[in-house]
């Protein structure tokens, strides 16, 4: 019980920080805010090779590959989507000649 | 040791992950912002994985590999289809927390169960009902995004709904509670499954009552749930770094969630608990009245002699693929000296941002993409604006009409600038079945049609005449 609170406090203030840093994305990018996020909590991942790679039961094992192999399709997806879809916001594309 | 180096470690990818979200204040620093995301992952699976208790290597390998088989695909559909992938992503998210959850209790339960707390047990019930409800949920989300045939796409409603479900997540919590508190008796390990079907259950029932319409908004709670069940995990495994990461996603949510809500002046429980379908019969049979109809050649004349054009966008467009004629268009009026700009509802599109994903994939400069409120102030200056596919968010009616569904919703007021053009495929109401004012006012002509074939034809008269004038 004693690493409750700490933990505790940390959400809070994640929370907070979360918060403010999200309140100030560029409206612009609220899809890749989405896949981005997406990606980023997709870190869940390390909760799924502790299962998977220890030495546990079969059964727990399997629970565990199936739930790192949605977590690392989350990661590679999210990640490169985020990408592709930000290579696409351009200030100008092409050279405009009238103006 | 290994203890210290790897807190630093954390420490350092959730800082990362901090400067990740940091950099998508604008566009100019956005993909700084993917590649401290990759670091910061890429630090904590590496840490992780040197775990001196992580043995089986080959599993691990095996599941990443798969993962890659999968989620390079799922990254390259197309724009239009990113909501599906979204909501897909958010169920993968929360079938891993589920998962997780369920292989930590049975793991604990026999090697050693005094380390279930209440505490515990607790986080462990909450990560896994957010987490197989989100996985359900989620997949119908995606199902009626993706138009799968046996996902209804009407909103199902009956009577008793909101019961029904209250019952079911009340079942859920009272089991949740005993459980909590008696994580070893000899009943627990089947009353585990039992919440793990509620969960399930509740996740498709959350969601079948929402129609289409909503489906932004519904996007954003469930990527609050994913985020939520993210923390929830990081509390089981006292790990500050998933705590931080998954406070991060579900403040995003929520975030994302309100703005959706406030865009189409609901709140949360109208959103989850009102079945949106239902309020569509208002006064369907008023009087006739009459459109005005333009043709393409007039049309083009007017935005010919215009300064400053208002092109307002909607679902509609990307249904159509209209999207790189518009930019052909776009292209033709900057020729002429003309100022285009492009009025992006917040609710335009299927999910938050979508609208502007569809532009810029055409092209489009972010710079002329303009927030509802921004250009709601310089509309009235505009010669001409052009509504294309776009629907209920121009719709006059949600600041005047009380007894109008959409009433209170705030608008892109196309109904100030000097012309009105809005391109329609039939003469039937929109999406909502609102009949729309701003197609009777006296400075709209409407140009009826396919929304791609109306904007070539305005770009073939616009560059067909530019030598003649």
């Amino acid at each position: 019980m004693m690493d409750l609170w700490p933990t505790v406090w940390v959400f809070v203030l994640a929370s907070f920080i979360g918060l403010g840093v999200i309140r100030k994305v560029s409206r612009l990018l609220h899809t890749p805010l989405m896949s981005l996020t997406n990606a980023i909590s997709a870190i869940a991942v390390v909760g799924a090779i502790l299962v998977t790679g220890g030495d546990y039961p079969l059964s727990i094992r399997i629970l565990g590959a199936v739930a790192l192999f949605a977590s690392v399709t989350n990661i590679v997806s999210g990640f490169l989507i985020t990408d592709r879809m930000l290579k696409m916001f351009k200030t100008d594309s092409k050279p405009e000649s009238g103006r | 040791m290994f203890h210290a180096l790897s807190q630093v470690a954390y420490i350092a990818a959730s800082a990362l992950f901090i400067f990740a979200l940091h950099w998508m204040n604008t566009p100019a620093t956005a993909r700084k912002g993917v590649y401290a995301g990759v670091a910061g992952t890429a630090i904590a699976v590496i840490v992780t994985w040197a775990e001196p208790s992580v043995i089986h290597h080959w599993w691990i390998v095996g599941a990443i590999a798969l993962g890659f088989v999968v989620g390079v695909p799922l990254s390259r559909v197309p724009l239009t289809a990113v909501p599906q992938r979204t909501a897909l992503s958010h169920a993968f998210g929360g079938i891993a927390a589920g998962l997780v959850g369920t292989a930590e209790y049975y793991l604990r339960l026999g090697e050693g169960p005094e380390w279930l707390t209440p505490f515990r047990m607790i986080a462990l019930i909450v990560e896994i009902i957010l987490g197989y409800l989100t996985f359900t949920g989620s997949l119908m989300a995606a199902g009626k995004l993706q138009e799968v045939k046996w996902v209804p796409q009407r909103p199902v409603t009956y009577a008793g709904q909101n019961f029904v479900n209250g019952l079911l997540f009340a079942t859920a919590i009272f089991l949740a509670g005993i459980l909590a508190v008696n994580p070893t008796a000899a009943w627990a390990p089947y009353v585990f499954p039992v919440i793990i079907v509620l969960a399930l259950a509740f996740g498709v029932l959350l969601i079948i009552p929402i129609g289409g319409a909503d489906m932004p908004t519904v996007i954003a709670i469930l990527n609050a749930y994913a985020g939520l069940s993210a923390v929830a995990m990081g509390f089981v495994l006292d790990s500050k770094l998933l705590i931080t990461a998954g406070a991060l996603d579900g403040s995003s949510g929520l975030i994302l969630a309100i703005i959706m809500c406030k865009a189409m002046n609901r709140s949360f429980t109208n959103v989850l608990f009102g079945a949106f379908g239902q309020v569509q019969q208002t006064k369907a049979g008023g009087e006739q009245k009459q459109y005005k109809s333009e043709t393409p050649e007039g049309a083009a004349q007017v935005l010919e002699q215009a300064s400053f054009v208002v092109i307002i966008p909607g679902y509609g467009m990307a249904v159509a693929q209209a999207q790189h004629k518009v930019r052909e268009l776009y292209d033709q009026l900057k020729k002429r000296g003309v100022t285009v700009k492009f009025a992006i509802h917040p609710v335009a599109g299927r999910m938050p941002g979508h609208m502007n994903v569809l532009l810029a994939e055409a092209d489009i400069p972010y710079t002329d993409l303009v927030e509802m409120d921004d250009i709601n102030h310089d509309i009235a200056q505009a010669d001409v604006a052009l509504v294309v596919g776009a629907n209920d968010v121009v719709n006059p009616a949600a600041k005047t009409d009380k007894s109008s569904p959409i009433y209170g919703m705030p608008i892109i007021e196309a109904d100030k600038a000097r012309t009105i053009f809005a391109i329609k495929r039939s003469k039937n109401p929109g999406f909502a079945g609102i009949d729309n004012e701003l197609y009777f006012s006296d400075r709209t002509w409407m140009l009826f049609g396919d929304a791609k074939a109306v904007i070539g034809d305005l770009v073939k008269e616009l560059s067909g005449g530019s030598g003649m004038h």
